[in-house]
């Protein structure tokens, strides 16, 4: 008898390449980070929530934001994991490294979380509410990875 | 107001991988078993919605491509792109509207055939988030340490929900993920992402689920007898994790509260029979019955010790083995419902519970549970 075969169409290596706009609360967020290595957050007048990453709208009070304001760069870890599992890096393609920690830091003066890399060389020391503080990358370019990780100053 | 009851159901058997079958012809065995349970011919459905993901399907406008399968041609049909749970709102909507009286939904997803992480890594926020490398997985085990921290609900008790429920799947002939564990056995499977064992998260999954939901003036005309939409609502969160507070979620208690005053339930522990909730991840059954009231607050993992869940128990949840047994993304808010819908009928075989008169299902849409839609679904009109 002959064997069974599973036809399959792949879809190739042909990708979808994309040119995000950052946006004016973006840019301003990024180019801080980049220049002065600071974090920019925005407060929203009618109900004074201070949000970070900034963006042009309050969700809760439908109501448009102007009011910048300078959060952490410290902060605490508001929730954290430890990722373990074999993960492809939506940025590269191939295999991340583990493990690794990430987790959502709230700083100072903030009222939303921040997510980020949590360096985790001293595992026993990471936990809710331990006070956390950037690493900055040597060559910053105005992205996320600005920020190579938090880490714990406790 | 009009009222809308459903009136048929139908599923493929979820698997790990439907090689035999494509999108199109998932549905075309959902679609048909539906119509067979209903008594119906395709004559008798006035509008399609079809419910799917583009990136999963990975293709755009992936509701076209299943038309024809779903009796489509020459009908009105439309999509949504959300669980389950949200195509059959709007189908319920139009069944209401005055311009059809039956709506067939679908909702299908193939988990198979993609890398799930990168898929789901594509909602995320691609200025923020994205290419740190967030996905669900990582998210939802973020979300687990906050309700954890919270509530301080033990790992224990989050393996005993992913015990209760493949255990369940046992009867459930259709469901993917049928075992017999022991706590011990999901606290020494891979940690994945702490808190999160690879026993604590769904699988990858297969399949597709239609509904069919009529409006009152036709929902005796066939074969079955009616299950009534008595209460529904659904309510959203902020987009940004960040934003909310993760232990909890907000949006589902108010989406219950709606439901319940819809329906006119002022108990629902005591009123709600049966559920079918969201356990994509074990922490999730229990924060989502806390959120809405069917446990007490930072409780449900001492209420899931006393038994108060399993199939015999006061409240069965996720009877029919859940999500945790089998997870096709898209569709599972219709497996849930589909579930709910058998046991009012009396014809769940296996996994049947004593009682149920009163069912609730809760389907979930965005990223842990950014939003919320809760049904109450009666016997009795």
């Amino acid at each position: 008898m002959a064997e069974k075969e599973n036809i399959i169409i792949e879809s190739g290596d042909a990708v979808q390449p994309f040119a995000y706009s950052v946006g004016m609360h973006g840019s301003k967020f990024f180019a801080e980070i980049r220049d002065h290595q600071r974090f920019l957050g925005i407060k929203c007048s009618r109900c004074g929530k201070v949000y970070i990453p900034p963006r042009g709208v309050c969700g809760d009070c439908f109501a448009e934001m102007n009011d910048w304001v300078e959060v952490g760069p410290k902060g605490v870890i508001g929730t954290f994991t430890i990722l373990r599992y074999a993960f492809i890096d939506p940025e590269t393609g191939v295999q991340k490294p583990v493990p690794y920690g990430y987790g959502f830091i709230k700083f100072d003066g903030a009222d939303t979380l921040f997510q980020h890399y949590i360096n985790i060389e001293d595992e026993a020391k990471i936990r809710v509410g331990a006070r956390v503080e950037p690493v900055w990358a040597k060559h910053r370019k105005g992205s996320i990875r600005d920020i190579e990780y938090f880490k714990v100053i406790d | 107001m009009d009222r809308a009851a459903i009136i048929g159901v139908g599923m493929t058997k979820i698997e790990k991988r439907k090689i035999r079958q494509t999108f199109a012809d998932m549905a075309w065995e959902a679609v048909n078993k539906a119509l067979t349970d209903a008594g119906m011919t395709m004559d008798d459905i006035d509008n399609v919605v079809t419910t799917s993901s583009d990136f999963w399907d990975g293709r755009t406008i992936s509701c076209m491509a299943v038309g024809d399968a779903s009796g489509a041609a020459h009908k009105n049909i439309s999509c949504v792109e959300g669980d389950g749970t949200y195509g059959a709102f709007y189908g319920m909507t139009r069944a209401l509207s005055g311009s059809y009286r039956t709506t067939l939904v679908t909702g299908h997803t193939k988990g198979s055939e993609s890398v799930s992480s990168l898929i789901t890594n594509a909602a995320f926020d691609p200025i923020y988030e994205r290419s740190l490398g967030m996905d669900m997985i990582t998210a939802c085990a973020m979300q687990a340490r906050s309700y954890m921290h919270r509530t301080k609900t033990t790992s224990e008790q989050l393996a005993l929900v992913s015990v209760k429920n493949h255990g369940n799947a046992l009867k459930n002939p259709l469901a993917q993920l049928p075992l017999n564990l022991t706590v011990s056995d999901v606290l020494a499977s891979e940690m994945v992402a702490d808190p999160l064992h690879k026993l604590d998260c769904s699988p990858v999954s297969d399949g597709c689920a239609a509904v069919i939901i009529a409006h009152e003036s036709v929902a005796a005309k066939f074969r079955q007898k009616p299950v009534w939409v008595r209460g529904v609502s659904f309510c959203a969160d902020s987009f940004f994790f960040g934003d909310r507070d993760l232990s909890r979620a907000g949006s589902l208690a108010q989406a219950a509260k709606k439901a319940y005053a819809m329906a006119g339930i002022h108990d629902p522990k005591k009123e709600i029979d049966v559920a079918e909730v969201s356990d994509a991840f074990t922490y999730q059954e229990l924060l989502w019955l806390e959120e809405m009231g069917l446990a007490d607050d930072a409780a449900a993992g001492k209420q899931l010790e006393r038994g108060d869940f399993n199939l015999d128990g006061p409240l069965p949840v996720n009877a029919s083995g859940g999500l945790l047994s089998g997870h096709p993304v898209i569709a599972a808010g219709l497996y849930s419902m589909a579930a709910v819908v058998r046991q009012i009928r009396g014809d769940a075989g296996g996994f049947q519970v004593k009682k149920a008169k009163t069912g609730l299902v809760q389907g979930v849409n965005g990223l842990g549970g950014q939003s919320h839609c809760v049904w109450i679904l009666d016997k009795d009109k």
